[in-house]
């Protein structure tokens, strides 16, 4: 049962446990790790501190003790833009094609030979998801060792973000196409984030795939861009038509109500109406 | 020639022609764009084959498996071992940073000697004859008790050549950080009699009650309780938090109780009191196995009312009778002590208040209970040979008599001397309560000797240091620990050549045997560590280095257990902060970050990259306190101010976090380090051992010290 997306292709998505996520921080070291991000003396001005993935500490802003807290992951959302063609907040601004959407996979690829830095795509990202590179990456001498050969080392200059550990993607087609296989199995590709959480609060799939976990947990809607018909899940700012390919699921309300904008008496409308598409 | 308007166009476009045709145009742009971004500087990481290798990971207790990626034989990347019985996949992000501490260029590449204020290159040879001179001077003079050694841990073959070693030479001073695990096996000894160690079934557990225990801020065995945290709501179990703040785990708990710090132990006898008010524990349990049960019903029901409990700890009577009927009428409820990550010890009576709560429901030896487990034995070690020096030093009593390494270095700045330290993955100068003092106790200390591999601020006092490898570089067992109930004894194996002229500690320790006079050389038989390891594991050494670890079954203790509850009554007295409140009318409690290392492991640069900006902000760190207390010392988010206990005072920031009992303030351990070589973790924030002091537990005599008096103002 292939809904949308013609054909074979397949849609990468990632659904985050909100309620499972106990904030210890796995993921951001697993992606960094894995991804070859540097890190420089002082990374607590947050605002360029290079965190592909980075988990957020929401408050339901309640005095003590009725005061509650979540972690909330966010990588890069990959979104499909308005109707799901492709069109991404980011992917529409870029003027050198350095970033792109994949339509076999759902990925928005970000290519740093070809980024000329003039961080369009910051501006129109609506979940800060990516990051400039004001200075060169330096590791102290000796810790260069520990760099992955899968994922280049960025330079000054260019913008970077999630990518969704694309370079797993393509070792497992690989793997595929030696063993003379069509598809790749769910557990063949998984993010290194997905894999280390100790809390097993993300789940990481094909969510054109009803097999896949991401698929029913969420339960996509193919008339809606993907919506999710499973009243817990939500995606972040949904109102801006960006369609992203991370969910997320909490029992709530106060967090699901974080993961959007609205005005007073808005949220009750819609709270129990997941079902209805676009407005 | 004569530049007319038809050719001056002509040439112009035959120009813009012959630049639009030739390739070097092309070219050009391309190299130039090649060539902007090809700074000599990025590294290229070079590719090969790929391969993974199995190990064991062994920077905190849990002892995770790991799996390392590694590229033509360099590791690149630490996973978790999916098929491994601890943490099936899972990994923490101090496990992920294993990779930083391999390559880091700040550890120490050769063995060092003090020279006036710096240290200085030395060869082995040259380390291990100083170091072995020297204890032999030592002994030589009569003093082999004066030589003290302190490990991160008693279990395992190289805390056991240590110990060995120091038997050996003539001295029981031995000494590992005071811990939730010592105070457990405390409690149980006093409670049931006979040694053994606590394991805690979470796993089958429907009710948690938790006193502090911060299940996801890295307690006991941090992945493997994360694991079963997550599964929580699958298996149909309550977690019930109990702490004067906002901590994650109490954010992911089902209930939050905030109790003022401080009145855990009155809590849980509260709850106790109500539970044999209304007859709702194992009589038949209680009956079998338990002595002074009436004594203690009546002194509960006496003194611990609800409505007394309710006005020590701030928490509403209808609550305390609520949690003690949950707790009573749960199939396999436990009680759980030890706070944030369990690495301070505590007071015996709260973890005796605790446990009593087990023993009334009769969860004791139970699935989903807790355990009384027997010590581990896979060790097989030969007889030590000591000589008349040993015998007669090792009779000495030891310079702390409960075994607490406050303890020892209290002891040290007073009449009982250390002659000769030696330090094995600790860090007392840092870690410890007061460690101003400690610093200064160690700088008196004769001769020092350190086996870490990074500068850390004990080993920038030694006079020797003999550089261990890191993980990944090192063979070690790993012992089961950290209050599991099943074990789990893993190997750390090395899968990289070291980088660096390091040993590791137990081939160091076998050398230093043999360079030593006397009998010493005699017990310690094995050319090598490897073949020590694999002598002293015995049976077990064939399951260890096939499959990387020996797993136990989890089955519960057999053979029913007794329960003194008169001991409960008898320990009555609070373990009080140190101050008056009349002066420092704020708590300052020291808060476990599960992304901050505290203890003898220093923070990676990954880790510390991880630390929100309420925690770290530049190179201060922010203190977490209520909004009402802001309001009361006139300070906003963001402020400088100026925090003072008895102990000392810092400079910090203030964060506001509506989370946090008013009065309270908070404080991240495991920052403030004092490191040289490495800016990326060191010289950020404060070190909250500077402003705490340990105060001595009457029962186990181990540091109970879980707060100070403290007050903040404007800077």
């Amino acid at each position: 049962m292939k809904q949308d997306n013609h054909g074979k292709n397949h849609k990468y998505g990632m659904v985050i446990d909100l309620d499972k996520c106990t904030g210890c921080g796995s993921c951001m070291v697993a992606c960094m790790s894995e991804n070859n991000v540097p890190f420089k003396e002082d990374e607590t001005r947050k605002k360029d501190s290079i965190t592909w993935m980075r988990v957020y500490k929401l408050t339901n802003g309640k005095p003590f003790p009725e005061t509650e807290i979540c972690y909330m992951p966010r990588p890069c959302m990959h979104c499909g833009g308005k109707g799901d063609h492709g069109h991404s907040p980011c992917v529409s601004v870029c003027p050198a094609v350095a970033t792109d959407y994949d339509h076999s996979t759902g990925i928005v690829s970000q290519i740093y030979t070809r980024c000329f830095g003039c961080r369009y795509c910051m501006g129109a990202c609506p979940y800060h998801v990516r990051y400039f590179n004001w200075w060169d990456p330096k590791w102290p001498e000796g810790m260069e060792n520990y760099l992955s050969p899968d994922v280049s080392p960025r330079m000054r200059g260019v913008v970077e973000k999630c990518s969704f550990c694309f370079h797993r993607y393509q070792q497992a087609k690989d793997r595929a196409y030696v063993e003379e296989r069509e598809e790749i199995e769910e557990q063949e590709y998984q993010t290194a984030c997905t894999q280390a959480c100790p809390a097993g609060a993300i789940t990481f799939g094909d969510l054109n795939n009803p097999d896949h976990a991401v698929h029913q947990m969420v339960k996509p809607d193919p008339h809606a861009c993907g919506k999710p018909r499973n009243p817990k899940a939500f995606r972040l700012l949904e109102r801006l038509e960006t369609n992203p390919k991370v969910y997320y699921i909490s029992e709530r309300d106060w967090v699901r109500k974080a993961g959007d904008n609205y005005l007073e008496g808005e949220w009750e409308k819609v709270k129990n109406n997941h079902d209805k598409g676009h407005e | 020639m004569k530049v007319d308007r038809r050719s001056f166009l002509g040439l112009g476009l035959g120009a813009a022609a012959g630049v639009a045709v030739t390739p070097a145009t092309w070219k050009l742009m391309d190299d130039s764009s090649i060539w902007t971004q090809n700074w000599p500087w990025t590294p290229v990481p070079p590719a090969g084959e790929a391969t993974y290798d199995n190990t064991v990971c062994s920077l905190c207790p849990g002892n995770c498996g790991i799996m390392v990626r590694k590229i033509d034989g360099r590791p690149v990347k630490i996973e978790g071992r999916s098929d491994y019985p601890v943490n099936a996949g899972g990994v923490c992000l101090h496990g992920i940073s294993a990779i930083q501490y391999l390559y880091d260029p700040s550890r120490i590449k050769a063995p060092l000697k003090r020279e006036n204020d710096t240290f200085v290159e030395i060869t082995w040879d040259e380390a291990l004859d100083m170091v072995a001179e020297r204890l032999t001077e030592i002994r030589a003079s009569g003093s082999a008790d004066k030589i003290a050694c302190v490990t991160d841990q008693t279990k395992g073959t190289i805390p056991g050549l240590f110990a060995r070693f120091l038997k050996a030479t003539g001295s029981n001073n031995v000494y590992a950080m005071d811990t939730m695990e010592k105070t457990w096996e405390i409690t149980l000894e006093k409670i049931h009699g006979g040694r053994s160690s606590a394991g805690f079934d979470l796993e089958n557990s429907d009710f948690v009650l938790s006193f502090g225990a911060g299940l996801i801020e890295g307690w006991g065995s941090p992945v493997k309780n994360f694991k079963i945290n997550s599964s929580r709501k699958e298996r149909g179990s309550t977690l019930v938090q109990v702490e004067p703040r906002l901590s994650n785990t109490a954010a992911n708990a089902d209930v939050w109780i905030a109790a003022k710090p401080g009145t855990e132990a009155d809590l849980a006898l509260g709850i106790a009191g109500v539970i044999i008010k209304e007859s709702l524990f194992n009589s038949a349990f209680v009956t079998a196995s338990g002595k002074g049960f009436q004594e203690l019903a009546a002194v509960l029901g006496k003194n611990y009312s609800p409505e007394a409990v309710a006005q020590t700890t701030g928490v509403k009577a209808a609550k305390i009778i609520e949690i003690a009927r949950d707790f009573a009428r749960s199939s396999a409820p436990i009680a759980i002590a030890g706070r944030g990550r369990g690495m301070s010890a505590g007071s015996v009576r709260e973890f005796s208040a605790v446990h009593l709560l087990n023993c009334i429901v009769g969860n004791i030896n139970t699935k989903g209970g807790v355990w009384t487990l027997a010590a581990q034995d896979y060790e097989k070690w030969p007889a030590v040979e000591m000589d008349d020096l040993a015998t007669a030093a090792f009779e000495q009593a030891p310079l702390d008599s409960a075994g607490s390494m406050a303890g020892l270095f209290t002891n040290a700045g007073k009449e009982k001397n250390i002659e000769a330290l030696l330090i094995h993955q600790a860090n007392p100068c840092f870690a410890l309560g007061d460690a101003g003092s400690v610093t200064e106790a160690v700088k008196k200390i004769p001769f020092v000797v350190s086996f870490s591999s990074v500068m850390d601020e004990t080993t920038q006092e030694a006079d020797v240091i003999l550089p261990g490898h890191m993980l990944l570089e090192r063979l070690e067992d790993r012992p089961s620990g950290a209050g599991v109930a099943q074990r789990v004894t893993g190997l750390s194996r090395p899968v990289i050549e070291p980088l660096f002229n390091t040993k590791n500690p137990g081939d160091t320790l076998l050398e230093l045997a043999r360079k030593m006079e006397g009998t010493i050389g005699a017990s310690f038989p094995w050319e090598s560590y490897e073949e020590c390891l694999e002598a002293v594991t015995g049976d077990l050494w064939a399951e260890l280095s096939d499959q990387g670890y020996a797993a136990e079954t989890a089955t519960p203790p057999g053979g029913g257990v007794k329960v003194d509850f008169s001991f409960i009554v008898k320990s009555q007295a609070p373990v009080e902060m140190e101050g008056e409140a009349k002066d420092f009318p704020l708590v300052l409690v020291p808060v476990d970050n599960v992304r901050i290392s505290a203890g003898s492991l220093i923070s990676s640069p990954f880790a510390i990259k991880t630390v929100s900006d309420n925690v770290l902000k530049g190179k201060d760190l922010l203190v977490e306190i209520n909004p009402e207390t802001a309001r009361a010392n006139k300070l906003s988010h963001g402020d400088l101010a100026v925090i003072e206990t008895p102990k000392g005072k810092a400079t910090v920031r203030v964060n506001l976090f509506e989370g946090i009992m008013p009065g309270v303030v908070a404080m991240a351990k495991g920052l403030g380090h004092v490191l040289d070589n490495n800016k990326y973790v060191g010289g950020k924030g404060v070190n909250i051992n500077e402003l705490m002091g340990p105060i001595v537990d009457p029962v186990s005599g181990l540091d109970a010290a879980w707060g100070i008096r403290a007050r903040l103002s404007r800077a």
